[in-house]
Parts: C-alpha cells; sequence; structure tokens
C-alpha cells in the first residue's frame, strides 16, 4: 500500500497517460489554477499575490502536516483548531505577565512560545494515549479534546480577548526573512521535514505500514502504540505552532475564535492532496499542493468578483471530486 | 454480537443511571430546579438537538457520519424564516424539504460515488453553509410575527412546549422503526457487517441512502425550530451541532463502529449533556461559586472521556483481544 511506483514504469515504452495524470493530477490542477490567474486575473503576477496567498494557506498547511502523518496511521485528529485556541491562549498568558512575571521581554516570549507549543503537543500526546491505551476511535478520542480543550482555552483566559502590540513575538506571523513571510519559511520547513520523515526515516515507514495494515505491522513487530502517540502529539505540536502564528498576525488572542473550523481545512486539503483517508498513503507535499488549489480557488473566485459564498459551494464540489478522482484512478 | 450487546445495555443503562442521579442532585439543591419553568426551557432548547441527535444516531448505527447536520439545520432555519409568513405548515415543509435535499445529495455522494461518509458530509456541510449563508444575504432573516409561524418554537399545548412533543414523537416513531421494522433491523445488520448483509440480500445501498435523508430530514426540522423559537433564520448557526450530536449518541452508549445501539439512550444523552449546562447554571446561582459558561465545554468533554474510557474498560474486560 505504500506511493512507491513500480520500479519498471519509469522503462516501459508505452507511456500511460491517464496513469501520469490520476499521478499527478492535484498538481496538474494547481498548474492549471496558476495559468488561467496569469492569464485572466488582473495584477496575478506579483510578489503581493503569492505573499498573500501563502500567508493565508501558512497555517492550514501547518496544520496540516500533523493532519497528514495521523491520517496516514489511519486515525484522525479533530481537537486541532481546539489546541491551537490552547497554544494562543498560553503564549499570551506568559508574555503579558498575567500567569507568571518574567522580566526580560525576550525570555518571557521565548517561554511564553515554548510552553505553549509543548502545551499542545502534549494534549496531542495524551489524544494518543487514549487512542492506544484504551481502544478508542481516533474520531471519538480526539472529540474529547475537540469539546475540552476549547474550554480549557476559554476558562484559562476567563473567555477574555488578550490584545497585544509585541514585536519580539508577532515576527512569527508578521515578520519576512529575506522577503518571505516567516510562516511560509516555518510551513516550507516543516512540510520538507515531514516528507523526508515519510519516505526516507524508519518512524515514516512504521507509519505507512500501520495505516496500511495494523495488524501485520504489529506482527511485524512495529511499535504501534508508541509511532501513534508520537505522530498525535506532533499533531498537537504542529497546531500549537499554528496557533502562534493566527494571535500573532491578529495581534490579539481570542479563545473563542483560534482555530475555529481549523480541522476541517486541514482535512480538506490532506484529502484534496491524495493522501487516502483510509491510511497507509500519504504525501505531504500533495497537502501542500491540496491546501493551494483550495485556497488559489477561492482567490480566483473572489478576485474575479464571485461572493465568497459561491466559493463555499465550489470547495465543497471540489473536496468531491478531488476524492472521487483519486478514489476513480485507484480502480 | 452478544458481548458487544451487552456492553451497549450497560452502558445505556449507564447513561440513564446518569440522568436520574443528576436530575435528583439537582432537585435537592436547586430550589426551582424541576420547576415547570425549568423543565419547560430545558426541554423546548435541546428538543433540537434531540432531533438532530435521532438522525446522528441512525447514521451512527448504520455505520457512518453525518458532519452536515449543523449546518443543514442553519440551512433549513433560514428557508424556512424567508416563507415564514406563509404559515407554520409552509415554513416547516419547505424547512424540511431543504433538509431533505441535503441528505440526498450525502446519500448519493456516499451511495452512488462511495465516497467516506466523513469526507462526503465535509463537503455537503460547506455547501449546506454557503447556501445559507447566499439566500440569507449574509444576515440573520428575520421571521414574520403575523402568522402561525412562531408558534411552533414558542407555543406550548398543555403546558409542553411544541417543540419536545415533536422531538418525544420523533423518537418514539424512531425507536418502533429500529426494533420493529425491517428496515430498522437492517440499519444495524448493515452497521454490524456491510458485506455480509449485502451477501444475505439486505438492501444495503437503499437503507444507507435512507438514513443521510432521515438525518438530513431531521436536520431541516430542527432547523425549523430554530428560526421559529428565537424569531431568526440563523445561517451561522449550527457550528458543532455535529459533535455535540456525535457525543450524545456516543454517550448513549451506540457504539461509532455501527450495528449496536439506541434510540431511548441517545435522547437520555442529549438530555444529560443539555443538562450539565442547566445545572451550572443554578449552581452559579446560589452563589457559593462562580464557574463561567466556559465550563461547561470542558465538563462535557470530561464526561465524554469517562463515558468512553469506561465502554472501552468494559469491552476489554468481555472480549480480550
Amino acid at each position: 500500500m505504500s506511493d512507491v511506483a513500480p520500479p519498471h514504469a519509469s522503462t516501459s515504452i508505452q507511456f500511460d497517460v491517464m496513469k501520469f495524470v490520476t499521478r499527478y493530477s492535484t498538481l496538474l490542477a494547481l498548474l492549471a489554477l496558476v495559468l488561467f490567474n496569469v492569464i485572466f486575473t488582473n495584477h496575478f503576477v506579483s510578489i503581493q499575490t503569492l505573499n498573500v496567498n501563502l500567508t493565508q494557506v501558512a497555517t492550514i498547511v501547518i496544520v496540516g502536516v500533523g493532519m497528514t502523518l495521523v491520517i496516514a496511521t489511519g486515525g484522525i485528529d479533530l481537537s486541532v483548531g481546539s489546541l491551537m485556541a490552547i497554544s494562543g491562549a498560553i503564549a499570551p498568558l506568559i508574555f503579558l505577565g498575567t500567569a507568571v512575571h518574567i522580566g526580560e521581554i525576550h525570555v518571557a516570549v521565548a517561554v511564553g512560545m515554548i510552553v505553549a507549543v509543548l502545551a499542545a503537543g502534549a494534549f496531542g500526546w495524551f489524544n494518543g494515549w487514549l487512542i492506544t491505551r484504551f481502544h478508542i476511535q481516533p474520531i471519538i478520542a480526539t472529540l474529547v479534546l475537540f469539546i475540552a480543550g476549547r474550554g480549557i482555552a476559554q476558562v484559562s483566559t476567563n473567555g477574555n480577548l488578550q490584545p497585544f502590540k509585541l514585536g519580539e513575538f508577532q515576527w512569527i506571523g508578521l515578520g519576512r526573512w529575506f522577503g518571505v513571510p516567516v510562516q511560509v519559511v516555518i510551513m516550507i520547513a516543516l512540510v520538507a521535514l515531514a516528507a523526508w520523515i515519510l519516505k526516507r526515516s524508519l518512524f515514516g515507514r512504521q507509519i505507512l505500514a500501520i495505516g496500511g495494515n495494523e495488524r501485520a505491522a504489529r506482527l511485524a513487530g512495529v511499535p504501534v502504540a508508541k509511532v501513534k502517540r508520537w505522530v498525535y502529539c506532533i499533531s498537537g505540536l504542529c497546531s500549537g505552532i499554528a496557533g502562534l502564528v493566527v494571535i500573532a498576525i491578529n495581534s490579539s488572542s481570542d479563545a473563542n475564535l483560534v482555530g475555529l473550523g481549523m480541522e476541517l481545512d486541514a482535512i480538506a486539503a490532506v484529502a484534496v492532496g491524495g493522501t487516502l483517508l483510509s491510511g497507509g498513503r500519504a504525501t505531504v507535499t500533495g497537502t501542500l499542493i491540496g491546501a493551494l488549489i483550495i485556497q488559489l480557488v477561492r482567490y480566483t473566485l473572489l478576485a474575479n468578483g464571485v461572493p465568497d459564498d459561491v466559493a463555499k459551494l465550489v470547495k465543497a464540489a471540489l473536496i468531491i471530486i478531488a476524492v472521487w478522482l483519486q478514489r476513480h484512478g485507484k480502480a | 454480537m452478544k458481548k458487544t450487546s451487552l456492553i451497549a445495555t450497560i452502558s445505556s443503562q449507564g447513561v440513564l443511571i446518569a440522568l436520574a442521579l443528576l436530575i435528583l442532585f439537582g432537585w435537592l439543591r436547586y430550589e426551582n430546579f424541576l420547576g415547570l419553568f425549568n423543565i419547560s426551557t430545558v426541554l423546548r432548547y435541546n428538543s433540537m438537538f434531540a432531533l438532530v441527535a435521532l438522525g446522528m444516531c441512525f447514521v451512527i448505527m448504520a455505520g457512518g457520519i453525518d458532519l452536515s447536520v449543523g449546518s443543514t439545520a442553519a440551512l433549513g432555519s433560514v428557508v424556512s424564516a424567508l416563507v415564514s409568513d406563509q404559515g407554520m405548515l409552509v415554513g416547516s415543509l419547505v424547512g424540511i424539504a431543504a433538509g431533505l435535499c441535503v441528505g440526498i445529495l450525502n446519500g448519493f455522494v456516499i451511495v452512488k460515488l462511495r465516497i467516506l461518509p466523513f469526507i462526503a458530509t465535509l463537503a455537503t456541510m460547506l455547501a449546506a453553509n454557503g447556501t445559507a449563508l447566499l439566500l440569507a444575504h449574509d444576515q440573520t432573516v428575520s421571521v414574520s410575527y403575523d402568522g402561525t409561524f412562531v408558534n411552533l418554537g414558542q407555543g406550548d399545548i398543555f403546558n409542553i412546549p411544541i417543540p419536545a412533543i415533536i422531538a418525544v414523537a420523533a423518537y418514539v416513531i424512531g425507536s418502533i422503526v429500529l426494533n420493529f421494522t425491517s428496515t430498522g433491523r437492517s440499519v444495524l445488520a448493515i452497521g454490524g457487517n456491510e458485506d455480509a448483509s449485502r451477501m444475505m440480500g439486505l438492501p444495503v445501498d437503499r437503507v444507507k441512502f435512507m438514513v443521510y435523508v432521515l438525518s438530513g430530514g431531521l436536520s431541516g426540522l430542527a432547523g425549523v425550530i430554530l428560526a421559529s423559537q428565537f424569531g431568526a433564520g440563523q445561517p451561522i448557526e449550527g457550528v458543532g451541532w455535529e459533535l455535540f450530536a456525535i457525543a450524545s449518541v456516543v454517550v448513549g452508549g451506540t457504539l461509532l463502529t455501527g450495528g449496536v445501539g439506541s434510540v431511548g439512550a441517545t435522547l437520555a444523552g442529549v438530555l444529560l449533556l443539555g443538562l450539565i449546562f442547566n445545572v451550572l447554571n443554578f449552581e452559579n446561582g446560589l452563589g457559593w461559586i462562580s464557574l463561567s459558561a466556559y465550563w461547561q465545554s470542558v465538563i462535557r468533554g470530561l464526561f465524554l472521556l469517562f463515558v468512553v474510557i469506561l465502554q472501552s474498560r468494559l469491552a476489554i474486560r468481555k472480549n480480550p483481544a
């Protein structure tokens, strides 16, 4: 069930067009979208357009990386949005000095960010623990934190908005490295790292083995429970980072809103990107492309005067068509 | 099969015991907890969730999931508000019809295109949300107070809120269908083992199609009640309803893997999760403690955690894997 092309395919004289199209359908769709915009949308070819789209897609992709790994094991993580809210609530509590007082602002920001991301990771690990220790289905186990997680974030801030204006922290959402928004750099780094893990590392092969056939993987000596706990922990860590990016962009943290609906955006990106939702075959770059397609379709429609509500309908159709094509291509 | 149904029995009894204990606690501790006003308010408000959870219960028993229920209810509330000047009957029918349309779409995508229920209903959730916002022009739609429409959500018959009567009727019918009709038994059989059901000649595709249509229709009806109860069609309401409904179904002892379930226990699950919020309000009213409304999601989450761990412990004990 792994995503490796048969070795003779490249040497085969017959070039199978259908196979090529299904294999690279998401990439081709993305290219077609870009081409369409280059021709029909005014002012599309500009650094600003690129940055706007990449910035908007970055948090979805960052969460999507963790989600791809989770789905690769045959699981799902509904709690990502709530974990973003937790991370987004904890960091300002620390660097604004509400919860603990740290004099030096750089230290406070560093501690705040690290504690926030680690807390999200710990909650992610808790998801994995529930799933492996009690054999609870992932959708239900992560539903617990989906419901309780946002509550924890709201309770810890008493539901109040935490506004701030703090360059030392907000570089993560507003800063640039060599002209590239920082969160886009983080996104690319995470995608590259996760893609390497899935393709080249033992951990990655174990993830795919579990998703392909958990029983067989266990019999083959894969430490299933350990791998799964790590995967959910990674998903939590990614959500934690995404939460920081979102509150940095907003210059405030609102536990009621941070990450709301993120689980669905991330799952949609993973699905459109070509990762099998039943597990066993996963592509992180696909998730990046999937998120870009969804974002670019929305951008294209908005730029050409179509209301956002219609864009939602198109996105819905897109998800169905993408998943259907992948099924159809395989069959 | 026998073992799993035993677990379902224990946990469905568990939800009834928990509900009884919570009511007893409230009755002993708070003065007006069992007063007519409080009971009526709780029932009126939670009947919407009860209807949505009933549809969800059937979908889950058949081995599926329906994430679109919340935005379908929002869509139902918008379309029924738009025609509310035509009276109660037209408003209700149009709202239910909108829900049925979403359900038919779900059924088609899942049964004919063979796309996983999770992803199919995720897409229709977006689609229903977009349609509701389009029809409502991104605003809440006020309901006409001239006709009979608002009576549906706000009226009483013999001091019982009309939405509660509708919900109870739906559960009675649902229970009869599940336990005493071949379609109902097919739902459980398909959820238990789809391949085996197919080989036994059960109309698998038709039954699966029907549960999604049912879920859509009930969500639409919940939307109609939403609109008439609060006097407005609300395109952005319904966020998180699907997960609340799933939690109610699970708390009620229905296994998410399908094949086992109880309609009555789902209703108990809805009431239990709804009463947690109510008890919290009363507790704050006493003035001993002051827990913000945000605690309700923490408590609900903990409660769900408790139930699923309990279920899994029972499952392991009965069926050591």
